[in-house]
C-alpha cells in the first residue's frame, strides 16, 4: 500500500496534482506560525540583558542558518536517491532545493553580518564558523551553476548530485566549528546538551519561526519542483492538455 | 509604538535584517509562480500552433 | 536491493567517507591556522607567533579599564583566568565592550609586553535572557556567596 503510493508519487503527473493540492495545506499554517513568531519575537519577547533590542535579529538569522544546513542535507539525500534509484522526482527535488538553500544561506550570512556590526564591532571576520558558512553558499551556487552548464537534465542531475554529496562533509564542520576551534561566533544555545540557555519567552518565537521556515521550504520546494517537472515533461500529453485547459 | 520602531537605537540593523529576509522569502514564492504561468502559456501556444500545421 | 543499486550506494558511502577522512586530516594539519585567536596564556608563554599581527581573546578583567587623558586610548587587561595580557587600544569600542565581557583584540606585543591593538571586537556568549532575570541571577549568586560567610543572615 505505502510502496504503491510511493511509486505513484514518483510519477510526474500524479506528483503534480498531489503537490498542487498539498501546497495550500502547508502555506496556511506556515503564514500563521510566521505571523505568530514575528509577533512573539518583535513585541512579546523581552530585550536581552547584554544586547538590548538588537538580539531580535536572531529570529530570522538562526532559523535561516538552521535551514541552510537542513536543506543541504535534503538536497544531498535527494541527490543520493537520484544516483542510486534513478528517480526523476528526486532529481527535481534536489535542484529545486539548491535555489532555496542558497537563499537561506545568503540570509544567514547577511543578517549575521548586520548583527555583527553593532555587537561584535565588525561586519565580517574570517573565523571558522563564518568561513565554513560562506563555503556552504559557494557549494549551493556551484550546484546551481553546474546544473545550468549541462544541457541534458539527467546528466546534469547526476553531476550535481555528486557535487552535493561531496559537500556534505562541510555540514558537520559548520555545526562543530564553534566547538573545535576558537571563533568570534559564540557556541550553540539551543542544540547544546544541557538545557538551552535562553529565556522561554525568547525560545518560543525562535522555535515558531524555525517551524514556519520549515513549512515555507516545503511550500517553495514543491512550487519549484512543479515548474521543473512541467519543463521536463513539456512534450507529454498531460502537460499540453493541462496548459491548454488554463 | 515609536519605541517599537526605534528598537533601542538598533532600528537600522533590526529592520534592515527583517526587510532583506522579507524580500528574499517573497522572491522565492513569486519567481516560481511567474515561471509556472509563463511555462504553461508557452506550452499552450506551441500545442495550438502544432495543431494548426 | 538490486545488486547494481547496492553497488552505487556503497560507492557513494565510500566517496563520503574518503573525502571526510581527507578533509579531517587537512583540518587537523592546519588546526593552528583555523584558530581565530590565541589565549592570554599562549601569548604569555610565547606560543603565538611574533612579528606579524595576532589576535588575543579573553575576558576583560574587572576594574582594569582605564581611559587615558586624550579620551580615546583605552588600557585594559585581558585574562583567561590563568594569565593576563594588558591591551592598549585607540579607537571606538563595540557596544558590547565592558568589564567581564569576552573580547578579541588584533595587534602586536610591544617591547614592554603591552599588546597594542588596532582592532577590538566583542564576543558575546550563548546566553539570552531579559535584564530582570540577569539581575535576579546575580543577586541570587551574591546571596549564595554571602550566605556562606559566617555572621550574615539570609534575606
Amino acid at each position: 500500500m505505502i510502496s504503491r503510493w510511493f511509486h505513484q508519487l514518483g510519477s510526474p503527473r500524479y506528483f503534480y496534482r498531489f503537490s498542487g493540492r498539498l501546497i495550500p495545506w502547508l502555506a496556511v499554517p506556515c503564514a500563521v506560525l510566521m505571523l505568530a513568531g514575528l509577533y512573539q519575537g518583535l513585541v512579546v519577547a523581552p530585550p536581552d540583558y547584554q544586547q538590548g533590542e538588537s538580539y531580535r535579529i536572531m529570529f530570522v538569522h538562526v532559523p535561516s542558518a538552521w535551514m541552510s544546513l537542513f536543506i543541504y542535507m535534503v538536497m544531498a539525500g535527494a541527490g543520493a536517491i537520484a544516483l542510486i534509484w534513478h528517480m526523476k522526482l528526486a532529481e527535481v527535488i534536489a535542484i529545486s532545493s539548491a535555489h532555496i538553500g542558497a537563499s537561506f544561506t545568503f540570509l544567514a550570512l547577511i543578517t549575521g553580518s548586520i548583527w555583527g556590526k553593532p555587537m561584535w564591532g565588525t561586519w565580517w571576520v574570517w573565523d571558522a564558523r563564518l568561513t565554513s558558512e560562506l563555503i556552504l553558499l559557494f557549494l549551493y551556487l556551484g550546484v546551481i551553476a553546474l546544473h545550468n552548464a549541462i544541457d541534458d537534465k539527467r546528466t546534469a542531475a547526476r553531476a550535481t548530485a555528486i557535487l552535493a554529496i561531496v559537500g556534505v562533509v562541510n555540514i558537520p564542520i559548520i555545526h562543530y566549528s564553534v566547538e573545535w576551534w576558537n571563533t568570534l561566533h559564540q557556541g550553540p544555545t539551543v542544540t547544546k546538551f544541557d538545557a538551552p540557555s535562553i529565556d522561554m519567552r525568547m525560545l518560543i518565537p525562535l522555535l515558531l519561526m524555525a517551524v514556519a521556515f520549515k513549512l515555507y521550504y516545503a511550500v517553495v520546494v514543491l512550487m519549484r519542483a512543479r515548474c521543473e517537472l512541467l519543463e521536463r515533461e513539456r512534450n507529454t500529453l498531460w502537460v499540453s492538455e493541462l496548459a491548454e485547459s488554463k | 509604538m515609536n519605541e517599537f520602531f526605534h528598537m533601542g537605537g538598533y532600528a537600522f540593523y533590526v529592520w534592515s535584517s527583517y526587510a532583506i529576509a522579507l524580500v528574499v522569502l517573497l522572491l522565492n514564492v513569486l519567481v516560481p509562480m511567474r515561471n509556472r504561468r509563463r511555462l504553461l502559456a508557452a506550452i499552450a501556444r506551441r500545442a495550438r500552433r502544432a495543431r494548426r500545421t | 536491493m538490486h545488486p547494481k543499486r547496492k553497488k552505487r550506494l556503497y560507492l557513494i558511502l565510500l566517496m563520503v567517507v574518503g573525502i571526510g577522512i581527507g578533509i579531517g586530516l587537512a583540518l587537523n594539519a592546519f588546526n593552528d591556522n583555523l584558530m581565530f585567536f590565541y589565549s592570554p596564556s599562549e601569548v604569555v608563554a610565547g606560543e603565538a607567533p611574533s612579528g606579524h599581527p595576532i589576535r588575543v581573546g579573553g575576558l576583560v578583567s574587572n576594574g582594569s579599564v582605564k581611559r587615558q587623558e586624550n579620551g580615546l586610548t583605552v588600557n585594559f587587561d585581558v585574562t583567561d583566568n590563568a594569565k593576563t595580557v594588558t591591551v592598549e587600544y585607540t579607537g571606538i569600542l563595540p557596544d558590547l565592550f565592558r568589564e567581564g565581557q569576552g573580547i578579541v583584540a588584533r595587534g602586536k606585543l610591544d617591547d614592554h609586553g603591552v599588546f597594542v591593538a588596532d582592532e577590538v571586537l566583542a564576543k558575546h556568549d550563548e546566553n539570552y535572557m531579559p535584564p530582570e532575570v540577569a539581575d535576579a541571577l546575580k543577586t541570587a549568586h551574591q546571596e549564595g556567596v554571602e550566605g556562606q560567610a559566617p555572621g550574615t543572615a539570609a534575606q
